[in-house]
């Protein structure tokens, strides 16, 4: 019986070697414990649950910008949930310094899972919004109506190269732009 | 944005392969130990008597303690830039392995060295070009150091910082000791610690702003 660590650790090693399919799995199978995590963390730290999808995505993405610091032959775990805490305490740190925007505390009567794949994070929304140019372009495309890296070129005019440059740049500028504060 | 429309633009991403930290470390760690060395024959030079020098166990012993220091300091740095590093009892005491065989040696000096001469062997004839050595040639080493680990996601970016900067001050110390005329370990424990410390210090302090990720 494989446990299933092992199989996101089989996951995440196929996707470091290039598996598409393979990575968008194991990030999928991530995003229930990491919103955990982050619920029970703030929690703690006497903060509602209106921040947890935020965390949750600024998590997913320093996983994905990181993913080389994981040594495929430790457990993925504490990989996972130490990347996890370093962005909770950014976050947490953050908040002793700005007004956090009250949003209906609507997570808690959100009890089946696939309504809990619709969740979307307001933080990453707004930072969006930031992005500029072409990589707004493409993450939008590619996000939002989830089409392919060619046919987002096609539709641009540009290479394949170029979208995947513009895609990687976009996802780096968003990872880096938490944090930031309000223009 | 949705979280699955965020893991969408990840997987999409995902054929875009991170540099290997784990590579890029190494090459740094080479790169640094060769200019460092470069450095120091270029501007200070190896001693004269170098050759004749090997001979007595003091100068030699230079190399042990800065040699030893750094591959344990390279092999705790190694460990820094994850984020799930996890340095157990045994990490910290090998990176005491070589101050503990230093102070030994001091011991030993103390013991077999005349009272009247101490001093004069701890102040040396050239502390100050040991002071300022050890840190400039740490410098470059360290800057390619801290610019591969800040691919890395290091848990403690003061420890990972402090951690290069002590890799760094020892490769400037074993490239230093070549030409340092001074060789009683008392010097070395005063001096060679006092420049060593310095390198930590900047290490830390850039680690702090440049190793957060």
């Amino acid at each position: 019986m494989n446990s299933p660590e092992d199989d996101w650790s089989k996951w995440m090693r196929a996707a470091n070697a290039g598996d598409e399919a393979a990575y968008r799995q194991v990030l999928a199978a991530f995003v229930p414990i990491l919103r955990e995590f982050a619920r029970r963390t703030l929690l703690r730290y006497g903060r509602g649950p209106e921040d947890v999808e935020d965390v949750v995505q600024e998590t997913l993405l320093a996983i994905h910008l990181k993913r080389q610091t994981w040594d495929g032959k430790r457990p993925i775990l504490p990989w996972v949930k130490a990347i996890a805490r370093n962005k909770l305490i950014d976050g947490l740190r953050r908040q002793g310094f700005r007004q956090s925007v009250p949003i209906d505390d609507v997570i808690d009567l959100l009890p089946a899972a696939e309504t809990e794949a619709e969740l979307s994070g307001a933080e990453l929304e707004r930072l969006l919004g930031r992005l500029q140019g072409r990589q707004a372009e493409v993450v939008r495309a590619i996000s939002l109506e989830g089409i392919s890296i060619r046919e987002v070129g096609l539709r641009l005019g540009i290479s394949e190269g170029a979208v995947r440059v513009a895609l990687h740049r976009g996802l780096k500028s968003l990872a880096s732009a938490y944090g930031e504060q309000n223009p | 944005m949705k979280t699955q429309e965020l893991i969408r633009c990840l997987a999409a991403d995902g054929a875009t392969t991170p540099p290997s930290v784990r590579l890029n470390f190494a090459s740094a760690l080479g790169l640094g130990a060769l200019l460092a060395l470069t450095a120091m024959l270029l501007t200070l030079g190896a001693r004269p008597d170098f050759a004749a020098a090997l001979h007595t166990w003091r100068f030699t012993f230079k190399f042990l303690v800065t040699g030893l220091l750094g591959i344990m300091a390279v092999r705790a740095c190694r460990m820094a830039w994850r984020p799930d590093a996890h340095f157990q009892t045994l990490d910290w005491m090998s990176v005491l392995a070589a101050p503990a065989i230093l102070l030994g040696a001091v011991g030993v000096e103390l013991g077999t060295v005349p009272h009247a001469v101490w001093l004069a062997r701890l102040v040396g004839s050239n502390s100050m070009v040991c002071l300022m050595a050890i840190p400039a040639l740490a410098l470059t080493p360290l800057a390619l150091l801290l610019f591969v680990m800040r691919q890395g996601a290091p848990r403690s970016p003061v420890g990972a910082g402090a951690l290069a900067g002590l890799a760094s001050a020892a490769i400037a110390a074993t490239a230093y000791a070549a030409h340092c005329p001074d060789d009683s370990p008392l010097f070395v424990a005063v001096w060679y610690t006092l420049g060593t410390l310095l390198v930590v210090a900047a290490g830390a302090l850039a680690g702090r702003t440049w190793l957060r990720w």
